[in-house]
Order: C-alpha cells, then sequence, then structure tokens
C-alpha cells in the first residue's frame, strides 16, 4: 500500500508548465531518489506535494486522504512535511527554539497561556524540550543548541531543517538537496540519520544533484527533465539510461 | 517647570505605549502597521465620546482598548493576503479613512469643532497632583505592559510570532496556521494604541481630527526604528529619547541665535532625521538592539 500517491500532477506558472502531468507512488519506508537538471521541476513538484505552490490539475493523496488542496499546515500534520532548498531557518530563534517552534503545542501556545501556564502546560513543554533535546543529539547539534540558527553554516541549517520536522513525527519527509553546500562528512552522517530515521519507519523523497550520494541511499530513483518523468526504476539502472546520460550530463559520461 | 516635565513625561509615556504595540506588530511579528495612529484616534474618541454620556472613565479605558482592538480584526485578516508593503500602503490608507471620516460624520464626532472639555483623569485631586497621578498611573501600565511583552516573548505564542517573522512559509510547512496568531497580535497592538488614545484624550482633554494625522504614527515607528524593534527596552527608550528630544528642543530657540520660531520646528525634524539616518547607517539594530549581526 503506496503512503503518497501522486497522480498526473500539473503546476503552471503562467503558461509555463513548470511539472508537466508528473505520477509516483511512494511506498512505506521507501527512499525515493530525485534527480535532474536545474528548472526540471523537482522543487516545484514539492511545493505541490507540500502545498506551497497546489497542484493546478492531477490529484495527490497521502495516507489515504485526498490533500490535493489542502493548505500546507494541514498537510504537515498528517505527517507530510519538507524541507528546502535553500535554508529556511527561524534566524533569530536559537537552534533549539527552531525546533520547539515546530513542535505541536496547540494549548500552550495559545495568547493568553503565554501569561497564566498551568503546571500541565509547562511539563508538556518540558517534554517537548527534552524531545528536542533528543533530536538535536541525534543531529550532532547539541554543541550549537542556543546559538541563534542565523548565524549556523548552510549545513547546519540543513540540519536544523531536519531536526524541525522530526519534531512533527512525521510519516514522510522530504528533502531538497540536503547535501548541497554541505562537506563529505557531514553527508555521509546526514545519510546514517535518514538511514536511521528510514529504519524507524519514515519513508523519504530526496531531491540531490550528488548523484553517488543519491545513488547508495535511495532504494528507487526518478530522473525529471523539463517537468516530466524521464526515467524511473532501480538507482543504477535509471543512471545508466541514456536518456537520462543525455539530458543530466550531456552524453555518455 | 516641574508641572511642565511631568506633561513631557506623560506624551512620552502615552508613546511608549504605542511602541510597546507596534512592537509587538512589528518588532516581533514583522507585520508592517502603518495605521497605528487610527488605533489611537479610535480610542481617544471611544474614551472621549463615552465620558461625556457620563461613563465612569475607568469603563471609557476599557471600551477604548476593546474597540481598538475589534476595529484592528478587519485589517489583521486582510494582513493574511498582504505582503509587507502592501500592508504598509493599506494600513498607512486606512488611518486616514478613519481620520477623514471621524471629521465628516459630526452627528457624533462634532468633525473638525473636535471634542472640548472632556474630564480629566483624576481631576478632583486638583490640577497639579492630577497630572503626577496621571504619570504615576501610566508608568504604572508601561510597567506592566513591558512586562508582559517580555514574558510574552519567551513564551511558545512569542515564539511562533519570532518565527512567522523570519520566515512564514517556513512555520505553514511545520503544521503552523499563522493566520490566527498574526491577527490576534495585531489586534493586541491596536487594543494597546486604543487604551493610549484614551489616556491621551483625558490628558489633553481637547482632541480634535487634527491631532491624528500619520505624522503620530510615523513619530511612533521613528521611536521604534531607532531603539530598536522587537525589543522591549528599544521601543521604551526610543520613544522617550524621541519625545523628550522633540519637546524638549523647543527651548533651544533661545540658544541658537538667528532661527525663528518657524525655523526652529524644521531644524528639530531635520536633527531627527539625520539621527534616523546615523542610527540606521551606524546601528542598524537600533540604539538598544545589539550589536549587528
Amino acid at each position: 500500500m503506496s503512503m503518497l500517491q501522486v497522480e498526473a500532477v500539473t503546476r503552471l506558472f503562467g503558461g509555463f508548465k513548470a511539472v508537466d502531468g508528473v505520477s509516483l507512488q511512494l511506498a512505506d519506508r521507501e527512499i525515493l531518489g530525485i534527480a535532474g537538471t536545474n528548472g526540471a521541476g523537482k522543487s516545484t513538484l514539492f511545493a505541490a506535494i507540500a502545498g506551497q505552490q497546489p497542484a493546478n490539475a492531477g490529484r495527490i493523496a497521502f495516507a489515504g486522504q485526498d490533500i490535493t488542496r489542502m493548505p500546507p499546515y494541514r498537510r504537515a500534520r498528517l505527517g507530510l512535511v519538507r524541507t528546502f532548498q535553500i535554508p529556511r531557518e527561524f534566524k533569530s530563534l536559537t537552534v533549539h527554539e527552531n525546533l520547539m517552534a515546530a513542535a505541536a503545542n496547540p494549548q500552550g501556545e495559545r495568547l493568553l497561556n503565554a501569561f497564566f501556564q498551568t503546571r500541565g502546560l509547562r511539563e508538556h513543554e518540558a517534554q517537548l524540550a527534552a524531545k528536542a533535546d533528543g533530536i538535536l543529539a541525534f543531529l550532532n547539534l547539541a554543541r550549537v543548541r542556543d546559538v541563534p540558527a542565523g548565524g549556523l553554516s548552510g549545513g547546519q541549517k540543513k540540519l536544523v531543517e531536519l531536526g524541525r520536522v522530526l519534531m512533527l513525527d512525521p510519516r514522510c519527509i522530504l528533502l531538497d538537496e540536503p547535501f548541497a553546500g554541505v562537506n563529505p562528512v557531514l553527508i555521509d552522517e546526514i545519510c546514517e540519520r535518514v538511514r536511521a530515521l528510514q529504519g524507524r519507519g519514515i519513508a523519504f523523497i530526496v531531491i540531490e544533484h550528488h548523484l553517488q550520494a543519491l545513488k547508495a541511499l535511495s532504494h528507487r530513483m526518478i530522473v525529471m527533465d523539463r517537468g516530466r518523468i524521464l526515467a524511473e526504476g532501480d538507482p543504477h539502472t535509471v543512471l545508466d539510461d541514456p536518456r537520462v546520460q543525455e539530458a543530466y550530463m550531456g552524453g555518455v559520461v | 517647570m516641574l508641572a511642565y516635565l511631568c506633561a513631557i513625561g506623560i506624551v512620552a509615556l502615552i508613546y511608549c505605549l504605542l511602541a510597546l504595540g507596534l512592537n509587538l506588530q512589528f518588532g516581533l511579528t514583522r507585520l508592517v502597521n502603518f495605521g497605528v495612529v487610527a488605533f489611537f484616534a479610535v480610542g481617544a474618541y471611544t474614551s472621549g465620546l463615552l465620558s461625556l454620556q457620563g461613563l465612569p472613565l475607568p469603563a471609557c479605558f476599557i471600551a477604548a482598548g476593546v474597540l481598538s482592538g475589534l476595529l484592528a480584526l478587519p485589517i489583521g485578516l486582510l494582513s493574511l493576503r498582504l505582503r509587507d508593503d502592501y500592508l504598509a500602503i493599506v494600513t498607512l490608507g486606512f488611518s486616514e479613512a478613519v481620520r477623514i471620516t471621524i471629521q465628516q460624520e459630526s452627528w457624533l464626532t462634532h468633525g473638525v469643532q473636535g471634542l472640548p472639555g472632556l474630564p480629566k483623569l483624576f481631576a478632583a485631586w486638583g490640577p497639579g497632583v492630577s497630572d503626577t497621578a496621571i504619570f504615576a498611573v501610566l508608568a504604572c501600565i508601561v510597567g506592566l505592559v513591558c512586562w508582559g511583552t517580555v514574558r510574552l516573548t519567551r513564551s511558545p505564542f512569542g515564539r511562533l510570532l519570532k518565527a512567522i517573522g523570519d520566515d512564514e512559509a517556513a512555520l505553514s510547512a511545520l503544521g503552523k496556521d499563522p493566520a490566527r496568531f498574526k491577527v490576534q497580535v495585531f489586534m493586541l497592538g491596536a487594543a494597546l494604541a486604543g487604551v493610549a488614545g484614551a489616556f491621551y484624550a483625558h490628558f489633553i482633554t481637547f482632541i480634535t481630527p487634527e491631532q491624528f494625522i500619520p505624522l503620530i504614527t510615523f513619530y511612533v515607528w521613528m521611536g521604534l526604528v531607532m531603539g530598536g524593534s522587537g525589543s522591549v527596552r528599544g521601543a521604551m527608550f526610543g520613544s522617550l529619547l524621541l519625545m523628550v528630544f522633540l519637546e524638549g528642543s523647543r527651548f533651544a530657540k533661545d540658544w541658537v541665535p538667528g532661527v525663528s520660531e518657524v525655523g526652529m520646528a524644521s531644524l528639530r525634524l531635520a536633527a531627527v532625521g539625520l539621527a534616523l539616518i546615523l542610527v540606521t547607517l551606524y546601528r542598524p539594530n537600533g540604539l538598544f538592539g545589539g550589536p549587528s549581526k
């Protein structure tokens, strides 16, 4: 049973079809890699799935629900979350606060509860804080816990974004170029974390230009070109496909 | 002289209250409200009109805060659909619409003639004492709002306001609907402006539409930006400094030879403008906003 189903999704910018009738499925605990040239429509596909730029045509279902027209925050509450290609950390909040801002805490976040915190709310907040600390330790970010996130390096910001979405206990994470601007050691580290999370039952779609890392990480791969899916299947087969080499690397490598 | 200082202090504290309201909206949440004066005016007129009907002043003050806050609801809802610059234009236009409405609807507001003879706060205690009492009460309220703001900033609610200010789309991707928080903080800031308006009305005791021009909004902005938006200290000291300078420099004409009364007024504004430029150049986070990054 697939967790995420994308059926013939199209997203237009004016007359330009950034995503043109793309269909894909994601199984439970699967890691799906997406590669493609710049402007192939990968990030727009993410935006259509996560709701920042809703699909103009087609249908998207997540965990059996039609989410095609749902606002982003409701998709996130269902457990479908994303990170961004250019990190979008809350720069004036500390790393720990970045994670806390993502935590589901509807009671504690009421205006009146800013002034009158009951013991129950304080305990809940403390639990969330402990959870955030656990995630920071998992991502090796404990050292920068109280640093404003705006001052971090690009790679660390990527990890903060990952940590933020983990606060939601997601079922599916869309990672947009998690390795861009990240040093090789950290890439291995991120891959290791992604595999560990997959082991805990989280499915991933990963957009990445770093093909070696993506090939090693993905169970299955898709290559996009000009808004369409060019090839799909086992990572080795897909990357050896001559059409892919033609489109992606301008000929046989 | 002491009476005059007290009067300057009261006006400065009223501006502090306005700046603290704007600090919630802009300093934390980055909502560009160029219509501060509208909520100030509605507060002043609400309290003024009700007091003329014989309502006790405390009730008038509460009504002023509530009505200004409610008036912010439609603007807050609008802010959900408008980016910074457009919200700025809409709120500025709104504040002018409010002023002109007050001017035109004379059956309710007495139009350009304004509302003379409003009851003064603590008038029963005699002229000298009443000002001191107003100052003391205002100082307590401003102090309370400062404490509340700090408390709010450190709360989960305040955390989300700052997150909205930093990146609203990223927050909604994390399962939070920014709409409710933006509307609430807009209303809260407006309610503070309304209470400030009530204090103004019952201190000056004579309000007219001409007192509620956009310049008031920009004084509040100048104070907040120079002091350092986003910090309570910045909002407080920025507006105190600005008001003390604007009022205090009235005396400067005695020491600057060859400048007329009118020329001096322009000179003061020029000095404020220069200070604003220097602060944005050398202390972009404001005088009390911490070092720039």
